[in-house]
């Protein structure tokens, strides 16, 4: 395999990897400070002990968050130095921004929690896990404004052989960034709420400490609910930018081909990429594609055949990406809509298909949001920067593909090894479920 | 119009300064703390000694690695990229350091915790050396010109690089035993305090043999020829080492430990004093250093960063005080043994 081709794998591999723990934390942070912040106002113990077994989890999986973290700073210098030298003026400040305003509140604060419950009055304890959500979703904000930019480039001119930033504030106004924070942050909301209600449910089928779960299941289902409208909303929202901005991307999710107007959307539909064109169109719903670029019914879609073949997207990944994101994404609405209602029911607990229905669901958020980075990545291939800057043009030019290889082989190796530790001491932790001993929790100094 | 550079350039050197002043304790004790703690109650509580900050800390590398990016983005790319498979190795330290805290208390065996020992061990010392040997190269000069890097991880292990890298360890190491000393109590604190004083003698002859060789292996010493004041930096840095055994002497670890802080700092400024204007010296032809005026980002892109880092460097400097202040007191075995959660 070339230099190109490794490097991207390596990318993909180890940001996906990050992604696997990131978005718990954005939402996890927050129904941990949920469940204090009402321990805090009303003094009922159970929401003590929810923040802990909650909190708990968070930390195992933050411990990998951090570590992976560290990889994605170093890798665009490592991997990508003429990428980081040509665009280096602009994309360089968010990520330098990031560090100083977001990783030092969120990892600062997120020491001062664990190690600071007798050390702390209960509010200055409560503020800590606030700021240190907080500065978990900042970072979230701005390195999706750095990834914003790289799908919608703006405030910038081509300058002394690079790219040089003249307008800071369209990068941090940038809508293409904003959307993808927005989408991006209630989807890893949706990944807390479906994680605490899956382990609530495996709990509650066995009849463990109900009322604990029942509480926490609760929360989540309105947490995910919530979410999981907004994630549609903003996605929709992000959808008619990049019909806007990346007309290739837009194409290859919708497996458009000919520039027409009132394109239809057809529910079953198989691309030919080698014949350009469809194979399968049926079921067909007038007009709904060129809705969703323009919400309009009649309004125009450009069709892949309108750019050369060298720059479209590999179009049956990110076509099959992006309508399974938007399959599960429905399906998870009704899931967190049923989550929400059932539970005012009096035999909830004896409906064990539902349960089963909600730990089985665990998962799927977590693999929409990878789906959902895969249409926006590959998507915007060949370009690194769209428009811009090629992804073949960003490699560093003095690594070697024996590096790259032994270096893939490395993170699979580490990250795999770690990765299922973390998952397995997940799993347990969870399944050990919460401390009986809520009494002598408050005094004793709780160390991680 | 050169001012945002040198600016630049001085938070470059003061970001890594603080960082291997914070990690290097981190590190120091994560790579001594076998030579101290006899049992597994005083390894954690050790390793609980650094818990509330050591993420923190690291934040400064994470900070230093971004504002090379944003405002040298030519000096990260090259650096990066040249130094490829080293910094690879010193990724896979740090990532292995950070699990290792957070998953050797949760399985209760002694082979699975013994196991996270050895990786805290070998994962805390491989970061000291190879930023030393790291920095040590930079201050030499990387084999670089117009056709690119003409070196690799082998060319890095030159007398000098290692003398650098072996220097980093010892000041980590007394650095850590140092703070070891200061955040725990009793025989616990006595080792770690008998093993600071036992390595400051290596780490004499080290720093001695360091800046003799420094005149003959680098440059660096030409702006100090041009500009003799600024020989305070290193003597600062000498007479703080100095004082770090006068405090040891008489019995004020603390003290000690605040001189030790100040010795690396002011090696750190040292060295990077007799770099400027150059990030990266080529060691082939000077027409190819990487300086900050030729690798730096725009006026515009450094005005504004410069804004952001006066408004938020001194916003998190004043509130890590104050949370060093909160946990200032040392950890007893009683926080650690009263507590099955603990790391
Ligand atoms: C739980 C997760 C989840 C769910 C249910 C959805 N998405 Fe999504 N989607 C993501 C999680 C996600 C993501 C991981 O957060 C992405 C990757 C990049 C981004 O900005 O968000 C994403 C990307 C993404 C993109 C590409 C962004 C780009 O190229 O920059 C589009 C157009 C949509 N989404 C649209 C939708 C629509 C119309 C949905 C309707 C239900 C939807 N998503 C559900
Ligand atoms: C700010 C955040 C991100 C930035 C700046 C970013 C940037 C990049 C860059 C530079 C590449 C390599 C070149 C290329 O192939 O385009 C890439 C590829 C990729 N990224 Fe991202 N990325 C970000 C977030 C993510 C996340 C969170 C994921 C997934 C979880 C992801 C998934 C991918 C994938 C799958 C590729 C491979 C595409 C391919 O080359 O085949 N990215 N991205
Ligand atoms: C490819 C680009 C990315 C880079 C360079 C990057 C960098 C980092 C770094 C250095 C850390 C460790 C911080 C610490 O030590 O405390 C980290 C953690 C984190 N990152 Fe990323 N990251 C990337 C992609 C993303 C994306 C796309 C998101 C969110 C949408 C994200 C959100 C977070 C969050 C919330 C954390 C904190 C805790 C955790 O990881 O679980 N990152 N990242």
């Amino acid at each position: 395999m070339d230099l190109l081709a490794l490097s991207r794998i390596q990318f993909a591999v180890t940001t996906m990897f990050h992604f696997i723990f990131v978005p718990l934390t954005l939402g996890l942070s927050v129904l941990t400070a949920w469940f204090e912040t009402k321990y805090v106002k009303t003094g009922d113990e159970t929401y003590l002990r929810m923040t802990k077994f909650w909190g708990k989890l968070f930390l195992i999986n933050f411990a990998l968050g951090v570590v992976t973290g560290i990889t994605q700073e170093f890798q665009f210098g490592m991997n990508w130095a003429e990428y980081s030298r040509y665009v280096g003026d602009i994309f360089g400040a968010p990520l330098a921004i990031e560090a100083t305003v977001a990783f030092f509140l969120e990892s600062v604060f997120i020491g001062v929690w664990v190690f600071g419950w007798d050390k702390l009055s209960k509010k200055a304890h409560l503020t800590s896990i606030w700021l240190a959500a907080f500065g978990t979703n900042l970072s979230a904000l701005w390195i999706l404004l750095a990834n914003g930019w790289m799908q919608k480039p703006v405030g910038f001119i081509i300058r002394n052989g690079r790219a040089e930033m003249n307008d800071f504030l369209a990068l941090v106004t940038n809508p293409y960034g904003w959307f993808k924070f927005l989408h991006t942050v209630t989807s890893g909301f949706m990944v807390a709420g479906f994680f605490v209600m899956g382990i609530a449910a495996w709990h509650l089928l066995r009849k463990n400490e109900t009322d604990f779960f029942t509480r926490s299941f609760k929360t989540a289902a309105m947490f995910s609910l919530i979410s999981s409208v907004a994630v549609a909303l903003t996605g929709d929202f992000h959808a008619v930018e990049i019909a806007k901005v990346q007309p290739t991307k837009f194409a290859a999710m919708e497996a458009v081909w000919e520039t027409k107007k009132a394109v239809p959307m057809h529910l079953l539909l198989v691309p030919d990429t080698a014949n350009e064109r469809n194979s399968v169109e049926t079921a067909s719903l007038p007009g709904m594609v060129s809705f969703l670029a323009f919400h309009d019914f009649n309004a125009e879609v450009k069709g892949l055949k309108e750019f050369p073949k060298e720059e479209r997207p590999p179009v049956l990944p990110v076509f099959l990406s992006f309508r399974l994101m938007v399959a599960l994404g429905t399906l998870m609405i009704g899931l967190a809509a049923l989550a929400v209602i059932l539970p005012r029911w009096s035999r909830f607990l004896d409906f064990k298909i539902f349960l089963y229905i909600m730990l089985a669901a665990l998962p799927l958020p977590y693999i929409t949001v990878q789906l959902g980075w895969l249409v926006a990545e590959l998507g915007r291939q060949p370009w690194a920067v769209y428009g811009v800057l090629k992804t073949a043009n960003g490699l560093s030019a003095s690594v070697s593909t024996i590096q790259v290889a032994g270096s893939l082989f490395g993170f699979t190796l580490l990250y795999g090894i770690l990765g299922t530790i973390d998952i397995y001491l997940l799993a347990k932790y969870a399944i050990k479920g919460p401390d009986s001993d809520s009494s002598s929790m408050i005094t004793v100094k709780e160390v991680a | 119009m050169e001012m945002l550079q040198i600016t630049w350039f001085v938070l470059w050197a003061v970001l890594w300064a603080v960082y291997f002043m914070l990690d290097g304790f981190v590190l120091g004790l994560g790579f001594t703390s076998r030579f101290i703690a006899k049992n597994d109650t005083e390894k954690r509580i050790l390793i609980n000694s650094v818990g509330p900050v050591w993420d923190g800390n690291e934040v400064w590398l994470i900070t230093a690695g971004g504002a090379t990016f944003a405002a040298f983005p030519t000096t990260y790319a090259l650096m990066f990229s040249y130094l490829y498979t080293a910094l690879l190795l010193l990724l896979f330290s740090l990532i292995v350091r950070g699990v290792s805290f957070e998953f050797r208390g949760k399985i209760d065996s002694s082979t699975w915790k013994q196991s996270w020992d050895n990786a805290i061990t070998v994962s805390s010392f491989l970061p000291a050396l190879l930023f030393g040997v790291a920095f040590g190269n930079i201050f030499k000069g990387l084999p670089m010109d117009a056709s690119g890097y003409h070196g690799g991880l082998i060319s890095l292990l030159n007398p000098y690089g290692i003398l650098t890298g072996l220097l980093f360890v010892f000041l980590f190491a007394v650095h850590g035993a140092l703070y070891s000393t200061v955040k725990t109590t009793g025989d616990l604190s006595d080792r770690a305090f008998a093993l600071a004083r036992m390595l400051w003698i290596p780490l004499l002859l080290i720093a001695v043999v360091f800046l003799g060789y420094t005149a003959y292996a680098t440059k660096l010493y030409d702006n100090y020829m041009k500009a003799p004041v600024l020989f305070i930096i290193p003597v600062v840095a000498v007479l703080a080492l100095v004082a770090v055994q006068a405090f040891m002497f008489y019995k004020k670890p603390l003290k000690a430990f605040t001189a030790s802080c100040i010795t690396i700092v002011f090696v750190v400024l040292t060295g990077v004093a007799g770099l400027f204007p150059n990030l990266i010296p080529s060691s082939l032809d000077p027409a190819y250093s990487l300086t900050i005026f030729n690798s730096s980002s725009s006026q515009y892109t450094l005005r504004i960063m410069t804004v952001v880092a006066f408004i938020f460097v001194p916003t998190v400097i004043a509130y890590k005080i104050w949370v060093y202040r909160i946990f200032r007191a040392p950890v007893t075995e009683k926080d650690v043994l009263d507590n099955h959660e603990a790391y």
